[in-house]
C-alpha cells in the first residue's frame, strides 16, 4: 500500500481491509480534571466516519460532543481507548507540531466567531499561517488565498481587512477558508452555525453542501440542533451524557428513533410536525 | 477583561482611529511633549554645554543670577548646564533599567506560559514573591553586592523591575492563550514559540505598553535614588541623584543647589506619568467607541402616521399595555423606529427578529430597564392606566410587570439563597410576612412542577439546572399575579427539550392566570407555537404583523417573514426533498 512498507512486510489486515475509515474511535474514555472534580465525559464512545461522508453528531449541552471533537484533534487525551485516523493511531500530541507521516489532516472549525480569528491579524495573514504554518507570509500564497476566499464566496478584497470588520456568518467563512488551506482530509465543524442567525446560519449550510459537492469533503458535523443536522449529515451519533444513545442512516434516525431520548430530541423541535406546546410529558 | 482591551486598543491604534485618539488625549499629547525635549536635551546639552557644566572656574557658589541663572556650585561650575548635560546619562540609564525589565520580564511570564505545568508552578510562586518583595530593597542588595557605579545601578533598578513585568505577562497572555485562535494556531501545527511571538503577545500589548511607560517613570526616580544615597553614579560622572547628592551637604548655604536637578527630576516624572496615563487612557475601551462592523445609517424618521397598523381602536381601552410610536435612540442612532404595537388581556405577543432588529431594546424600554445612552419616546406608552414614559411608582411596576431574562443563571445573585431573591418583590412591595411570602413562592413554584419546591429555597442558584432556574424565575415572576409578563428570549440558553418543558409550562400558566404575555425571541419556530400576536422586526421597525397560527402554517404575506421561515433547517429539508 505504502510505498514506506518494508519490502516483505504484508500483514494480512491490510489486503483483508484495502482502506480503514477515515476516523475509528473505539471504546473512548476521556475523563476531564483531576482528583474529586474529574468527570468522565466519554463514557465508551465509538464512532466511525468513512471517507466523503458527513457524520452528524447530536447532544445537548453536556453530553461530550465539544470533548470528542477535541480528542480527535488530540486537546484531550483518552484516558483509555483508541482513536485512529486513516488506520494510524493518533500520536500522543495529536495534530500539534509536525505531523506524522500518512496521517490524516484534521481542522477544526470552532463554534465561536468571536474568538475563532486573532483580531490583530488579517484574513490574508489568518490565512497564509494556515497555508504555511512556520512562516505564514502573505507574499507568495496571495494567489491561494484569494482563491480559498472564493470558495468560500468572499471577495478577494476582505484578505487585507481585519476580523472585527466582518460579521458573524463572514467570520465563519473565514474560518471555514483557513481551514480548507491545509486541505483537510477531515473537516470537523463545532457548533459553527450556533451563534449565527436563522438566515446566516442557513447560508453557512449552503456553503458546506457546496463546499462537500466540489471537494468531497468528509466531515464530522457538531451540533444541538437535529434539524440542522438531518439537513448536512448521512449518517447521526446522538449521544447523551457521554454516551452514545442512537447512530445510524440520518434519513432511518429521523423516521424511525429507536432510543426514548432521540424522540425526545426530534419532538422538543418547534419546528418540527409532532412539536406541541399544549401537553406533553412533565 | 484585560485582555479585551488590548483587543479593543490595538482596533483603535489602526488605521485613521489612531490620529483621532492621539488628538482625544491631551494628557498623551504633553506627557510625549516633554519627553521628547528631554530626549532633544539630552542629545544636545552635552555637546554644547560640556564646558560650562564641567569646567572648574573662580565663581564657586554664586546665587542664581544673570550668568547663571540657577547659580553654581562649590567649583564655579554653573548648576543649570551641569543639571541639562546629565539628562542624557540618567534617561539613558532609565531606559536601559526599563528595557531590561521588559525584554526579561516578558521573555519569563511568556516562558512560564510555554513551561511544562510543573516548572510553571515554580516559576509563578517566585513572580509572586518576588513582585511582593519591595524593589528598592532589592536594588538596594544589588547594588550593594555588585559595588556602586552607573552599570549596577541599572542592573539593580532593571531586576527589581522584572516580577511585575513577568507577572503581567504572564497572567494576560493566559487570558489569550485559550482563545479558540490560539488553539487553531496550534492545531494548524504552528511550532509553539511563534504561536506565542505571533497571536499571544502582540494581543497582550497594550496594557504591557501603559505598564512600559509608567515603569520608565519609576526607574527614573528609583536609579535617581541610588545615587542620591551613594549606591548609584559615582563622580566624576553624574546624573540628577548624583547632583542631588552632591548638593546635600550645602542645603541651608546654598539652596539653589538643589533646584536644577530636583526640577527635571519632576519635569521628567510628570512627563512619563502623563504619557503612561494617555496611553492608558487610549487603550480604555470607553475611550475607544468604534463600531466593529459598519453599523447602518440610522434611518431618516417618518412621519408618525406612516405606520397603520389596522387597530381597532375600540379594544385600545382594555389594553394591558400600549404601545404608539416608540423611538429609541443611541447617540444618534435610532435602535427602535416608530414601533407601534397593542397586548390584550391574556393575550400572548411576540416579537421575532434576527440579532440587531430592536427587540430586546422595546422590551427592555417597556420594562424601563434602558442601558445607559439609550433615550426611548413614544407617543403613548402604558401599561394598564400607568404611563411607563414618566417615573412610574416602583412598587406598582414591580408588581404589575413581570420579567424573565435570557440567561437563567445570570439572573441570580449566585451569593444568596433561592429563598430571599424568589420572594423579594412579596416582601418588599407587598409587604408580605416572610413565611406569608415563602408558602406563595412554594405554591408558585409546584405549580409551574419545580422539583422539590421547599427545598429549592434554601439552595443557591448554582445547585439548580438552567431548566430548573428559568421555571423558579418564571414562577416569581408571576407570584405577583402581574398584568404583564415580559419574556427576553428565556429559553435560548436552555438545550431543546429543556426548552419546550419549560414553554409548555409558561403557556399552560398564562392559559390559566389570564397573563398578558410579550415574548421575544430570535426563533421564528418558537414564537410560532406560542403567540397569538407576532409583530416581525427588522432595523428597529414592525416590518410584518401576523398571527401564530399563520407561522406554523407556514404562511407568511411579507418577503422577510417567508426568509425567515425558509432559513429554519427543517423547513429547507422539507423544501428541498419535496
Amino acid at each position: 500500500m505504502s510505498p514506506f512498507t518494508p519490502a516483505g512486510a504484508t500483514s494480512p489486515e491490510a489486503t483483508e481491509v484495502p482502506t480503514p475509515p477515515l476516523v475509528h474511535v473505539e471504546d473512548l474514555v476521556v475523563v476531564l480534571g483531576h482528583g474529586r472534580s474529574a468527570r468522565t465525559v466519554l463514557d465508551h464512545v465509538d464512532l466511525t466516519v468513512e471517507r466523503g461522508g458527513v457524520h452528524g453528531l447530536v447532544g445537548e449541552s453536556g453530553s461530550g460532543k465539544s470533548t470528542l471533537a477535541k480528542a480527535l484533534v488530540g486537546v484531550h487525551r483518552p484516558a483509555s481507548g483508541r482513536i485512529s485516523l486513516g488506520g494510524i493511531p493518533l500520536p500522543r500530541r495529536g495534530m500539534r507540531g509536525r505531523r506524522a507521516a500518512g496521517l490524516p489532516r484534521v481542522q477544526l472549525v470552532p463554534q465561536d466567531p468571536w474568538s475563532s480569528l486573532d483580531p490583530r491579524r488579517t484574513v490574508a495573514e489568518t490565512i497564509a499561517e494556515a497555508v504555511d504554518p512556520v512562516r505564514a507570509r502573505v507574499a507568495p500564497a496571495r494567489a491561494r488565498i484569494s482563491a480559498l476566499l472564493e470558495q468560500v464566496r468572499l471577495d478577494a478584497d476582505a484578505a487585507d481587512r481585519y476580523p472585527h470588520q466582518f460579521s458573524g456568518g463572514q467570520r465563519q467563512r473565514i474560518a471555514v477558508a483557513r481551514a480548507l488551506a491545509g486541505d483537510p482530509d477531515l473537516l470537523v465543524a463545532d457548533e459553527i452555525t450556533s451563534a449565527l442567525d436563522l438566515t446566516t446560519q442557513a447560508e453557512i449550510l449552503d456553503l458546506l453542501a457546496d463546499l462537500r459537492a466540489r471537494l468531497g469533503l468528509t466531515m464530522l458535523f457538531i451540533s444541538h440542533d437535529l434539524a440542522v443536522v438531518r439537513e448536512i449529515s448521512d449518517e447521526v451519533t446522538v449521544l447523551l451524557h457521554g454516551r452514545v444513545v442512537e447512530r445510524g442512516p440520518t434519513e432511518s434516525v429521523f423516521a424511525r428513533p429507536s432510543d426514548g431520548y432521540t424522540r425526545r430530541l426530534l419532538a422538543a423541535d418547534p419546528g418540527s410536525p409532532g412539536f406541541s406546546l399544549e401537553a406533553g410529558p412533565v | 477583561m484585560a485582555v479585551d482591551t488590548a483587543l479593543l486598543a490595538e482596533a483603535a491604534l489602526r488605521g485613521p482611529a489612531q490620529r483621532r485618539a492621539w488628538r482625544r488625549s491631551p494628557s498623551l499629547l504633553a506627557g510625549g511633549a516633554v519627553l521628547l525635549l528631554l530626549v532633544v536635551v539630552g542629545v544636545v546639552a552635552p555637546l554644547v554645554l560640556s564646558g560650562r557644566a564641567e569646567t572648574l572656574t573662580g565663581d564657586a557658589n554664586l546665587a542664581p543670577g544673570a550668568g547663571n541663572w540657577l547659580g553654581t556650585d562649590p567649583f564655579g561650575r554653573d548648576i543649570l548646564a551641569r543639571a541639562l548635560v546629565a539628562t542624557r546619562l540618567t534617561l539613558l540609564m532609565a531606559a536601559g533599567a526599563t528595557a531590561l525589565s521588559f525584554v526579561a520580564g516578558v521573555a519569563l511570564g511568556a516562558g512560564a506560559l510555554l513551561a511544562p505545568p510543573r516548572v510553571r508552578q515554580v516559576l509563578l510562586r517566585v513572580f509572586d514573591a518576588a513582585v511582593a518583595f519591595p524593589s528598592l530593597v532589592l536594588a538596594l542588595v544589588v547594588a550593594a553586592v555588585l559595588g556602586a557605579g552607573a552599570g549596577s545601578a541599572v542592573v539593580a533598578i532593571g531586576l527589581a523591575g522584572i516580577p511585575g513585568f513577568a507577572r503581567l505577562t504572564y497572567n494576560l497572555a493566559q487570558g489569550v492563550a485559550t482563545r479558540d485562535f490560539v488553539t487553531t494556531a496550534h492545531l494548524l501545527g504552528v511550532p509553539g514559540p511563534r504561536v506565542l511571538t505571533r497571536h499571544v503577545l502582540p494581543n497582550v500589548s497594550g496594557p504591557l505598553l501603559v505598564l512600559l511607560t509608567s515603569s520608565f517613570a519609576l526607574s527614573l526616580l528609583e536609579i535617581s535614588s541610588l545615587s542620591f544615597v551613594g549606591l548609584g553614579v559615582q563622580s566624576p560622572q553624574y546624573d540628577w541623584g548624583r547632583l542631588l547628592n552632591e548638593a546635600l551637604p550645602s542645603i541651608y548655604t546654598a539652596p539653589w543647589l538643589v533646584l536644577a536637578p530636583s526640577l527635571m527630576l519632576v519635569l521628567a516624572g510628570a512627563g512619563a506619568m502623563l504619557a503612561g496615563d494617555g496611553v492608558a487612557r487610549l487603550v480604555d475601551p470607553r475611550q475607544v467607541h468604534g463600531a466593529p462592523a459598519a453599523a447602518p445609517a440610522p434611518a431618516a424618521r417618518r412621519p408618525p402616521d406612516a405606520v397603520v397598523l389596522g387597530e381597532d381602536d375600540d379594544a385600545a381601552d382594555d389594553a394591558v399595555l400600549v404601545v404608539d410610536g416608540l423611538v429609541v435612540e443611541a447617540g444618534g442612532r435610532r435602535l427602535v423606529d416608530d414601533v407601534s404595537f397593542r397586548v390584550r388581556p391574556g393575550e400572548v405577543v411576540g416579537l421575532v427578529g434576527e440579532s440587531g432588529s430592536g427587540k430586546s431594546t422595546i422590551a427592555m424600554a417597556v420594562a424601563g430597564l434602558l442601558a445607559d445612552g439609550l433615550v426611548a419616546d413614544a407617543r403613548t406608552l402604558r401599561l394598564r392606566d400607568l404611563d411607563l414614559l414618566g417615573r412610574p411608582p416602583a412598587r406598582r411596576l414591580a408588581t404589575e410587570l413581570g420579567i424573565v431574562f435570557q440567561d437563567p443563571s445570570a439572573t441570580f445573585n449566585p451569593a444568596l439563597r433561592l429563598g430571599s431573591q424568589l420572594t423579594e418583590v412579596l416582601r418588599v412591595h407587598l409587604r408580605r410576612p416572610r413565611a406569608v411570602a415563602r408558602d406563595a413562592v412554594v405554591a408558585a413554584l409546584t405549580e409551574i412542577k419545580v422539583t422539590e419546591p421547599r427545598r429549592r429555597l434554601h439552595q443557591h442558584p448554582h445547585e439548580l439546572s438552567g431548566g430548573m432556574l428559568q421555571r423558579a424565575s418564571i414562577a416569581a415572576a408571576l407570584t405577583t399575579g402581574p398584568a404583564l409578563l415580559v419574556a427576553d428570549e428565556p429559553t435560548t440558553a436552555l438545550d431543546v427539550t429543556v426548552q419546550a418543558e419549560v414553554l409548555r409550562q409558561l403557556r399552560r400558566l398564562q392559559r390559566e392566570h389570564g397573563t398578558a404575555v410579550l415574548f421575544i425571541s430570535h426563533d421564528i419556530g418558537v414564537v410560532g407555537a406560542l403567540c397569538d400576536t407576532v409583530l416581525v422586526l427588522r432595523d428597529g421597525r414592525v416590518i410584518d404583523r401576523t398571527t401564530g397560527a399563520a407561522l406554523r402554517a407556514g404562511e407568511a404575506n411579507h418577503p422577510w417573514t417567508a426568509a425567515l421561515l425558509a432559513a429554519r433547517p427543517g423547513t429547507r429539508q422539507d423544501r428541498a426533498t419535496a
